[in-house]
């Protein structure tokens, strides 16, 4: 009996330790949705033959964790998640200057945003900021439905509007910084005290206000337009509204680790996914983002940029880190404190 | 206690010498690459390739020469085997050879890493240095190890505590333990909260963000928001103190009356803590939330519009609640068990009443446990980041805000630093305030003198209304899982109720093909992984928590509150903290672990020992010291005494450590996050991937699958434990514990 449960126990034991051994091989830090990154990772493996070892964490956490790992890095990719943390790691030296021979077939605003970080990170998709409304709470509650940011902020809506909270979450800061730039800095905090008086709770992460909406536990919720499309394709009663004003946008970006340990590869990968066929994996798994490729193709379901009003966001100004914490403090300071 | 006189060195100390000298010469002293358990390195140029060598070799060829001072703290204790152990000689080579070697592993390990010199001052003093090293691997191990053992033999030769050379070896191989993977990487992190924006370190800076408004304001009195410490400390003590009661509720049910249900309570109280804590929040979401159907129905009810009430302090409150009181409840079931009938039974030949007997005799002799239990009620609560994630609406507490200085938009480590002090200040106020109420009585009953005796059954003014709020818990419990069951199977939990399989199909399908089964499913992976690091990580947390708690009620030694407070220290420190400092302190040499499944076993035994330490002090309180004296006077040493004696009527804190420790190491998620990689993969975070990407139903599928497991763990753990057998009651109760 004793032998056989420390047999079991050192079989037990000795896969733990193992790190795959093999000539070539890629860690890919991933901040898209689960499925997308396994799709990008296997779809890799198969065109090239390098092994991948993809772990997915939200922007955030694999920003966190790129930090932490600083002296000593470990990973060599880092695909996908909003451009506010690529561009923070970029400020930091975080990450590794790299012009791709892609770069001709991107949309322009993926190449602005590399040349806004010096080439450290570049454009894989983008997204558009608005709200989605629970249609069956709407009706509930007799309320017209929204189609203007200004609507949001009318006393009809007090309670039902969520959005995430900007000192946690980049969506709900994009919503700051995209309000800054629609209505001026003035103007855009008098909206935000407005639109605070209808919130009934600043979430911690930037895609739960929809997802609460979707389970019918606030009317209205602010976040990127293509996560509201997923719930609405999830089955969940969402409406998606593209802002009558106008709206600000994410991109999703990607970036080579500094010091990574398979450069060559980490640039294969990062060659590869800015193509047609990479991108247009997309369409395989719920992911409505605007594509970087020029002749990659958009989801049918996904919001059409085309005829929404884009702002011209400033990624360079609202992604630097003094910005940042001078905008943050002054939410928190004039905004977050006004009574409810 | 006289030490016999010996004129050769024990075994001991041969076998310590030996294996030091083997980590030198014999095994590969840098880590190597493919993983501790890989064995390639054997037929790849060992030893004399670089990467595989052993010191001795790589000093052999001229290489890593700061490695060769070693020579000489190894060498130093054969000069100890010729002498007695009585001679002041062999204490004082052993000491100093053992700190020597030490010390200079340290030195080496932290001067010199994978980019050279690692401080600017180091090359100022020994000269440039165009080499480089990575982390230790078994050699660095073993002959640590050896160090850190002779030095304590030689401090046991001198005569500390009784010169017992197993509770001398057992103090320091946890104070080492502890110091490395707890105190090394909290001092690591919170070193962040005195630096200052451009690098360096200021006490105005801590000042200034320790004082904020943000964390101590009072606002709530004057209807604004409180300050986060605030909300922790009032929701913490309220978690802390409900949880209490209704653990010794439950344990009252359970061992004093005559309750016919006592299995389904007991398995229904276990319920909660082997539940992933999100899944719980949701469940009370759809129970209570907005558009839930308790809320829908009183609304209709009462005419009025349902309200969001749930979101904030109410919803955490219950959420937690629900949680902890399971935890509450495995340190009180043994303690209740322990408190010896024949008290209760002299206090009634006394003519005391039922109630008499309850409230001035088992009420007092449970104090261990209803302290042990609010304490841990308190820190769980204090560092819970689930439940205040999922439900916390507005009402902000100190754990999530330290997730989201770090994962935020505003990547501020210094906030998160100091709100992890705040933290760290108010666990440990508790903690003092425990011991406070203990204070220095003695809680002993099971004396081995003859213990017998049945438990009175509780006086009926008590009975009734406990066994009610048993009931009634235990329905509320039942409604809750049941939700998440019906929810695993629904095609969308809440929008479409159309039964369906899919979700665990798609999670846990297996084919059967060619080259015998295939693991399609998308779980699997995690799900293996998981399995066999919790299954690790469990005897390791046991065992050296109730090393631990031996030594704290056993032994009397210097120090000893300081190291108490030590092996609790990380039990206190929210997940999140754990998981960024265990990154910074273990990403690169001298200790290398990142992206392997040993950083997760490691991290989870020391998040989870304090639980062992606890449930073992409890127990541990109420065996009385004459068992081991009569043991130690029979001839047994300290070592025997605890393998024969102690450890066999530790049956109920051994179970509650192993089970704690397995289940949390499963359900785990805000450490987790950070050391999970691409080969290590937990499945609550893959949990938390699918719920990111609304995918309920896969999430609710997988987390129940790992609730059975659990259950399925947790009943084969109690058969391969055992029962304690104390006096009759064993007997009497057998049918029912």
């Amino acid at each position: 009996m004793n032998k056989f449960t420390t047999t079991a126990m050192l079989t037990l034991v000795a896969g733990l330790g193992a790190t795959a051994a093999s000539a070539d091989k890629l860690t890919l830090y991933c901040s898209a949705q689960e499925d997308w990154c396994q799709l990008m990772a296997r779809s890799f493996e198969d065109a090239t033959g390098i092994d991948v070892n993809m772990t997915r964490k939200s922007s955030g956490e694999t920003f966190a964790q790129i930090k932490a790992e600083e002296s000593n890095p470990k990973g060599d990719v880092w695909w996908g998640g909003t451009g506010d943390p690529h561009l923070q790691a970029a400020e930091e030296n975080l990450t590794e200057p790299y012009v791709s021979p892609m770069r001709a077939e991107l949309q322009p605003w993926a190449i602005s945003q590399a040349t806004s970080a010096g080439d450290k990170t570049i454009g894989i998709y983008s997204g558009a900021l608005g709200y989605g409304f629970n249609t069956e709470l709407l009706a509930a509650e007799g309320l017209a439905e929204p189609t203007c940011w200004e609507d949001l902020a009318k006393p009809e809506y007090k309670g039902h509007v969520q959005m995430a909270n900007p000192n946690s979450s980049g969506t709900a800061y994009t919503t700051l910084a995209t309000m800054m730039q629609l209505f001026g800095e003035d103007g855009g905090f008098d909206y935000m005290k407005r639109l605070h008086a209808n919130i009934n709770q600043y979430t911690k992460s930037g895609s739960a206000p929809i997802k609460a909406a979707g389970r019918g536990e606030t009317t209205i919720g602010i976040v990127f337009m293509h996560d509201a499309v997923a719930q609405a394709v999830a089955g969940f009663p969402v409406k998606v509204v593209a802002p009558c004003e106008g709206t600000g946008y994410e991109i999703g970006s990607m970036s080579i680790i500094s010091g990574a340990r398979n450069m060559d590869e980490a640039k294969q990968f990062y060659d590869w996914a800015l193509s047609t066929d990479a991108q247009n994996l997309a369409l395989q798994v719920n992911a409505f983002q605007v594509p970087s490729n020029l002749s990659a193709e958009t989801s049918p379901a996904a919001p059409d940029l085309s005829s929404i009003k884009l702002i011209d966001y400033d990624f360079k100004l609202y992604g630097s880190s003094d910005e940042r914490k001078r905008l943050l403090k002054k939410w928190d300071d004039d905004v977050s404190v006004l009574p409810q | 206690m006289t030490q016999t006189l010996e004129k050769t060195a024990p075994p001991i100390l041969f076998l310590w010498i030996a294996i030091g000298w083997a980590g030198f010469v014999l095994l590969p002293w840098y880590g190597v690459e493919d993983g501790f358990f890989a064995f390639q390195w054997l037929l790849d140029g060992y030893p004399l390739e670089d990467d595989y060598a052993p010191a001795a070799f790589l000093i052999g060829q001229g290489e890593k020469l700061w490695l060769a001072p070693l020579l000489l703290p190894l060498a130093l204790p054969l000069l100890a085997l010729r002498r007695p152990k009585s001679d002041p000689a062999y204490a004082r080579i052993l000491i100093a050879s053992g700190a020597i070697g030490f010390a200079w592993l340290i030195a080496q390990g932290f001067g010199i890493g994978i980019r050279g010199w690692t401080a600017d001052w180091l090359p100022a003093l020994f000269g440039p240095l165009d080499d480089r090293q990575f982390g230790m691997g078994y050699g660095g191990l073993l002959v640590a190890s050896a160090f850190l053992f002779i030095f304590t033999q030689g401090i046991a030769a001198r005569g500390a505590v009784g010169g017992d050379v197993f509770v001398v070896s057992a103090i320091g191989g946890i104070i080492a333990i502890v110091g490395v993977f707890v105190f090394f990487p909290i001092a690591k992190m919170l070193v962040a909260a005195f630096i200052t924006d451009d690098g360096g370190y200021s006490i105005s800076v801590f000042a200034a963000k320790f004082f904020d408004d943000r964390i101590w304001g009072l606002g709530c009195l004057s209807g604004a928001r409180c300050g986060v410490a605030w909300n922790s400390l009032f929701l913490a003590v309220l978690v802390g103190v409900i949880t209490t009661a209704l653990g010794l509720v439950f344990a009252l049910v359970v061992t004093r009356s005559g309750f016919r249900y006592k299995r389904l309570l007991r398995a229904l109280t276990v319920l909660p803590i082997i539940t992933p804590p999100f899944v719980i929040g949701l469940a009370i979401i759809l129970l209570f939330g907005l558009s839930g159907s308790v809320t829908q129905w009183v609304a209709e009810l009462l005419g009025v519009r349902p309200t969001r009430w749930i979101y904030g302090f109410n919803g955490v409150l219950m959420a937690q609640v629900l949680a902890f009181t399971p935890i509450a409840f495995l340190v009180l079931i043994g303690v209740v068990e322990g408190v010896s009938p024949s008290m209760e039974e002299a206090a009634q030949t006394l003519r005391a009443s039922k109630w008499q007997v309850f409230k001035t005799v088992s009420l007092p002799l449970m104090r261990p446990g209803l302290a042990n239990a609010f304490l841990l009620g308190f820190i769980e609560s204090m560092a819970d980041f689930g439940n205040p994630l999922v439900l916390g609406g507005n009402f902000d507490v100190l754990s999530t805000e330290i997730f989201f200085a770090i994962v935020g938009a505003q990547y501020d480590q210094g906030q998160a630093a100091v709100l992890a002090i705040v933290l760290l200040f108010f666990t440990l106020g508790a903690f003092y305030a425990q011991r406070f109420w203990l204070g220095r009585k003695s809680y002993t009953t099971v004396t081995g003198k003859g213990d017998a005796g049945v438990h009175p059954s509780m006086p009926r003014a008590l009975s009734i209304p406990v066994i009610t709020i048993a009931a009634l818990w235990g329905a509320f419990t039942v409604v809750i899982y049941v939700m998440i069951v019906y929810g695993s199977f629904v095609e969308l939990w809440g929008v479409n109720n159309s039964l369906t399989f899919k979700h665990y199909v798609t999670a846990f399908s297996v084919s059967v093909g060619e080259n015998g089964i295939r693991w399609t499913g998308a779980a699997w992976d995690s799900f293996w992984t998981t399995i066999q690091i919790a299954t690790i990580a469990a005897p390791l947390t046991a065992a050296v928590g109730l090393v631990t708690a031996y030594l704290l009620t056993r032994q009397m030694f210097a120090g000893k509150n300081a190291f108490e407070f030590g092996t609790m220290l990380s039990f206190a420190i929210p997940g999140t903290v754990i998981g960024v400092s265990y990154i910074l302190a273990f990403n690169v040499p001298p200790i290398e672990l990142t992206g392997t499944g040993i950083i997760l076993v490691v991290s989870f035994i020391f998040r989870n020992m304090p639980v062992g330490v606890r449930a073992g002090i409890a127990s541990m309180s109420q065996l009385d010291k004459s068992l081991d004296e009569s043991s130690l006077t029979l001839g047994a040493n300290s070592w025997q005494t605890f393998r024969r004696v102690i450890l066999p009527l530790l049956r109920p804190a051994i179970l509650a450590a192993l089970v704690y420790s397995f289940v949390r190491a499963m359900t785990a998620i805000s450490a987790v996050i950070f050391l999970v990689s691409a080969e290590y993969d937990m499945a609550t975070s893959y949990i938390i991937g699918r719920v990111e990407n609304n995918d309920y139903g896969l999430a609710i599928a997988y987390s129940t699958t790992l609730i059975v497991v659990m259950l399925t763990a947790v009943a084969a753990l109690q058969l391969a434990v055992g029962k304690t057998k104390i006096g009759r009651r064993s007997n009497a109760q057998g049918a029912d514990a």
